[in-house]
């Protein structure tokens, strides 16, 4: 157990955490690190009798803005088929972006080749979900490691095998363990490899993708804190992906809420989690489990349904269709993301009609879903 | 409910008295390595109506558990002892047509994965009507209007043409509302839900936790709800059984479990998840170390290598004793009642704020 | 499934028409001229080759060749040098200036009933061995099956074809020993004749197929929706048969289908072996005497009944699992 020494006491050593609002404000904080506008990904759906031919699109990111500053970490949230992964690929150029911008410290990188890339890859690194399959079984943790460091012919003093043990011992595993296998750890200690494989290269900005939803739950705290304290400790800006509210919330000073390829909601954490506007927002974290049963205090919204399909999405808002609030103007025109009155400044919504800055039981519950809706509505006739 | 809510009373009463009684269920695999004590003497009892939340992590025995209660472990590999008494009838050594006879009609499950767990080759509304003609003994015509009457109610649009879709033409929000007709189709005592609403997105796992749970109010079902989410007890569970290594190690209300828990296991699970009202800059506090091995537990009491409090135990109990698991309210630790307090208020507590 | 159906035909017309020019192309065109070897081995006479050069149409381009040809196949052909050729028409033998219609017409029965025999044969024997090994997992049936299905996989037709007519026909006399069939005139008698040749067939495909099928069965009956019919009380008996061979059903077709190659060589191997005057004896001889236009009859007719029993067996496919038919 000597290895999570390391880790399971980090409060003993990391520095006070940034305050809310002090960082957030994104571009308003440090120096924005990268820009994001307008980002499309449309996915071609192939089909078509006897000849194949492109029949529609996947819409997985719809034109999407944000922006990430130095040292800041943006969470972003969503259900599936939102397009949050997809928006992590394609900052880290994983994809090739279909429209739009990103602007990588001042370097438009959108359509970079790879080449051209080079020099910002080792700056830029991801940490991908499943610590299984993520890992080449057949590489030793030492060359998993030091491989980007290969790959970027990097010849750190002291050479690579040094630096490699420092960054075992920085993520929590011991060093001696070098030369063994993924196999031979587990699932919680395989994420610590990836996240010292993503440090080798002493990235600015870490895009982790649902990092911690594959492991059990004792296993993400720890992981969860050794990211919180590389970002902390080393200034990294972090794009932190998960469907987790509670997670991201912990982890994030900003937070973009995604629907659909788009963001809907996005500004400070204490604000989106406290002063929601968007009815999705309200919906999503009034669905979020809370592991205490006296929080009777929360509004109680029950969709109806699922996700509708990227593939042809509503027109006008998106979200209408699962919507209490929706009316005509919801399906014919778009809402802008912009800074709606109440609002404090970065908190942008995209929503014609939004909801009251509070996140408090309503008179009446929103229970959208038939089913729910006659059970409880004959519950209520017959007490 | 349990006798739980007063812990001290009269002698426990009879076993037959709860609908469902699990007593000293031991179920091990035997495997390549070596024995595999996937549960290892675990009790619990639940009454009609009622909802148990069994919450471990994965390796905590907690699935496999249930899958004894139905009988549906692999005979050629694990051996079951002990006694499971649902509504009076003894099932450990039940015979595979009696349990068959039971199975999807006293007690249904639910199960995780609603793609793999439905069969791709036969329509939803065929899968539905399949148990109701077989217990009730129902004509084609009678289970097929049965399973459109069952997919009406879990909230299935439209259900006179989806009953003859196939599962992949659901969404997977509606075929775990599929598989909760399926497993009420023929009106069950006990429904065991197991993890079902893991692969589900935030918002359709409210739904679905919800309609669970007012399926029972309406039909007076009992539930095991079996999860590794502490968060999805808290609404819908009465009574908890925290589970790790494959012991029973917390027995409590769900008040109980997540307001003044006992077990330094179930303070670390606490510990370990953020939540939405609790300040952010205090980190997270996990358990440290991972989950032991099964083929190899660790001696005495098997959380004792990740404990932290292991210490305030006089010599090595820990590590030699194995805690005993009262009956009622209580957890298997070797710590006084007195440390227990202690600890939790002046060290978890705090933190879960 | 219309529409699933109409892309396939669709498609194997389009293969079809591909391998009956490319085969075109391999023996008219590109190897010595045809006429040379129509004329035979020792033929020297340059005027001679120039007039069966001509009567075979082999001084119009290309195109038109591959043209007359395939029209004469639906619709017949009047031979340049006069000869009348009812359709089908595949030309004229080189061998003895007969029609090659007729010669297959006379063979093809005796090949497709031995494919067919020995399909179901080895289907038939190792399905439901393959199943019975997989509802005795792990028993001493199960391990006798794979040893025996074992010693099936490493012999040949040709080695126990002979010992199967010692034993079986000639010291047993329970079956005949192996003939052409003629299914209009004596349809028992065919029978007979036909049952040793296919079961002998049917030995090497059938110890795959119990192989295949017991791992696809457990495979099978591992899955979860196994599991969630049997939580719903169904016998272990009806989740075997409803749902873990239809899920094996799937993969044991898409098999077969990969096999069909293998199963039109094995008859022809097993033609040989029994003697038999099948399509198989009928290419061997053509290709001795290299009789061109009956070689590429036989390879064009061989290809089209492979592509028609794969669209076949894809339409099975589809039919056994919705996720194909509802794409």
């Amino acid at each position: 157990m000597s290895e999570q020494v390391t880790l399971d006491q980090p409060e003993d050593t990391a520095p006070e955490p940034a305050k809310d609002g002090a960082s957030g404000a994104g571009a308003g904080g440090g120096e924005t690190l990268l820009e994001v506008s307008g980002l499309q990904k449309y996915f071609p759906i192939h089909g078509g009798f006897i000849v194949k031919r492109r029949v529609g699109d996947v819409r997985a990111v719809d034109g999407v803005d944000f922006s990430i500053a130095a040292g800041e970490s943006l969470g972003m949230v969503g259900e599936s088929g939102c397009g949050k992964s997809t928006t992590g690929r394609l900052v880290t150029r994983l994809l090739e972006p279909t429209g739009g911008k990103i602007t990588y410290a001042g370097q438009d990188i959108t359509h970079r080749s790879r080449k051209e890339l080079a020099p910002i890859r080792s700056e830029i690194q991801m940490i991908f979900q499943d610590p299984y399959a993520s890992l080449n079984p057949r590489q030793t943790v030492g060359s998993i490691v030091s491989a980007p460091m290969e790959i970027n012919d990097i010849n750190p003093s002291g050479g690579r095998e040094k630096r490699v043990r420092e960054l075992l011992e920085i993520v929590g595993l011991n060093p001696e363990h070098y030369n063994r296998f993924p196999h031979e750890f587990s699932g919680g200690q395989r994420q610590r490899i990836g996240v010292a494989r993503a440090l080798a290269l002493d990235p600015k900005l870490i895009v982790a993708d649902e990092p911690v939803s594959a492991l059990d739950v004792s296993i993400q705290a720890q992981v969860v804190n050794l990211l919180q304290r590389v970002q902390k400790e080393l200034g990294i800006a972090f794009l932190f992906i998960a469907h987790d509210l509670a997670i991201v919330r912990h982890f994030s000073q900003r937070i973009a809420v995604m629907y659909l390829g788009k963001i809907v909601e996005i500004g400070d954490r204490a604000s989106i989690y406290e002063r929601p506007r968007h009815p999705y927002t309200h919906a999503l974290l009034s669905a979020a489990p809370e592991a205490d049963p006296d929080d009777d205090g929360r509004e109680r919204i029950r969709l109806a349904g699922d996700v509708p399909s990227p593939i042809n999405p509503p027109s006008g808002c998106r979200f209408r269709t699962r919507c209490w609030k929706a009316q005509d103007k919801c399906a014919t025109e778009e809402p802008p993301l912009v800074q709606i009155g109440g609002n404090v400044a970065g908190h942008l919504t995209a929503c014609h009609f939004p909801e009251e800055p509070t996140i408090t039981a309503r008179k009446e519950d929103i229970v959208l879903d038939p089913a729910l809706a006659a059970i409880e509505e004959a519950a209520e006739e017959t007490p | 409910m349990t006798t739980l809510t007063k812990p001290e009373a009269e002698p426990r009463p009879q076993e037959s008295e709860h609908f469902l009684s699990v007593r000293d269920l031991y179920v091990q695999f035997a495997t390549e390595d070596g024995t595999v004590k996937a549960v290892d003497g675990l009790s619990f009892d639940l009454d009609r109506g009622k909802t148990l939340g069994i919450v471990g992590e994965s390796g905590s025995g907690k699935s496999v558990t249930n899958l004894a209660i139905l009988g549906l472990h692999n005979p050629r590999n694990t051996t079951i002892a002990g006694e499971i008494v649902l509504d009076g009838q003894e099932l450990t050594g039940a015979s595979t047509k009696t349990l068959e006879k039971l199975r999807g009609k006293k007690m249904a499950m639910v199960f995780q994965d609603s793609l793999t767990a439905l069969s791709p080759y036969y329509t939803v509304g065929r899968q539905i009507a399949e148990p109701y003609m077989k217990h009730l003994g129902a004509s084609k015509k009678e289970a097929r209007d049965r399973a459109i009457e069952m997919l009406g109610k879990v909230g299935i649009p439209q259900p006179q043409t989806r009953v003859d879709d196939y599962p992949h033409q659901f969404s997977g929000g509606m075929r775990q509302r599929a598989m909760i007709a399926m497993a009420l189709v023929c009106n069950p005592d006990l429904v065991i839900a197991d993890e079902p609403t893991t692969a589900l997105d935030v918002t359709v796992q409210a739904q679905i936790l919800d309609l669970l749970k007012d399926l029972q109010q309406e039909t007076g079902t009992a539930i095991i709800l079996i999860t590794h989410d502490l968060g999805v007890i808290a609404n819908t569970a009465d009574d908890v059984v925290v589970m790790y290594a494959g012991r029973a190690v917390e027995r409590g209300t769900v008040r109980d479990i997540l307001k003044t828990p006992e077990h330094p296991y179930a303070w670390g699970l606490l510990g370990s998840i953020p939540r939405l009202s609790a300040s952010v800059d205090v980190p997270l506090a996990p358990i440290p170390g991972s989950p032991p091995s099964l083929l190899n537990p660790p001696s005495g009491c098997p959380f004792h290598p990740r404990c932290t409090f292991a210490g305030e135990v006089g010599g090595d109990r820990c590590a030699t004793e194995r805690p005993v698991l009262p009956e009622g309210r209580g957890s298997a630790c070797h710590l006084t009642p007195e440390q227990k307090r202690d600890i939790f208020i002046q060290q978890v507590q705090p933190r879960l704020r | 499934m219309l529409r699933f159906l109409t892309r396939r035909v669709l498609g194997a017309v389009v293969i079809i028409l591909a391998i009956s020019f490319i085969t075109y192309l391999l023996f008219f065109v590109l190897p010595t001229d045809p006429a040379q070897l129509a004329c035979g081995k020792n033929c020297s006479n340059k005027v001679l080759v120039a007039q069966i050069h001509h009567r075979m149409g082999l001084d119009l381009p290309v195109y038109q060749q591959y043209w007359d040809y395939m029209r004469g196949i639906f619709v017949g052909r009047h031979m340049p040098d006069g000869q009348n050729c009812a359709a089908p028409c595949f030309g004229f033998s080189f061998a003895n200036d007969q029609p090659i219609w007729p010669l297959i017409s006379d063979r093809y029965p005796t090949t497709l009933s031995l494919a067919v025999g020995g399909s179901a044969a080895f289907l038939i024997i190792g399905v439901g061995l393959g199943m019975l090994s997989a509802w005795q997992q792990g028993k001493s049936f199960d391990r006798v099956a794979s040893s025996i299905s074992l010693i099936g996989n490493s012999v040949q037709i040709y080695f126990i074809g002979p010992l199967a007519i010692a034993l079986f026909a000639d010291n047993l006399g329970w079956f005949d020993h192996g003939h052409d069939p003629t299914w209009s005139s004596d349809p028992v008698g065919s029978l007979n004749g036909l049952v040793l040749p296919c079961l002998v067939m049917s030995v090497i495909f059938w110890s795959n197929y119990s192989r295949q099928t017991r791992s696809l069965m457990v495979e099978q009956l591992s899955e979860d929706h196994i599991r969630t019919a049997r939580a719903k009380g169904m016998s272990s008996k009806y989740v075997f048969y409803r749902y873990a061979l239809r899920g094996a059903a799937a993969s044991i077709i898409t098999i077969f289908g990969i096999d069909l190659g293998s199963v039109l060589g094995g008859a022809i191997i097993t033609e040989a072996t029994f003697g038999l005057h099948g399509l198989g004896t009928l290419a061997v001889n053509a290709v001795y005497q290299l009789d061109l236009p009956l070689e590429m009859a036989v390879m064009l007719i061989s290809a089209t009944a492979i592509v028609v029993f794969n669209i076949v067996v894809d339409a099975c496919y589809a039919l056994i699992d919705p996720r194909i038919r509802l794409a």
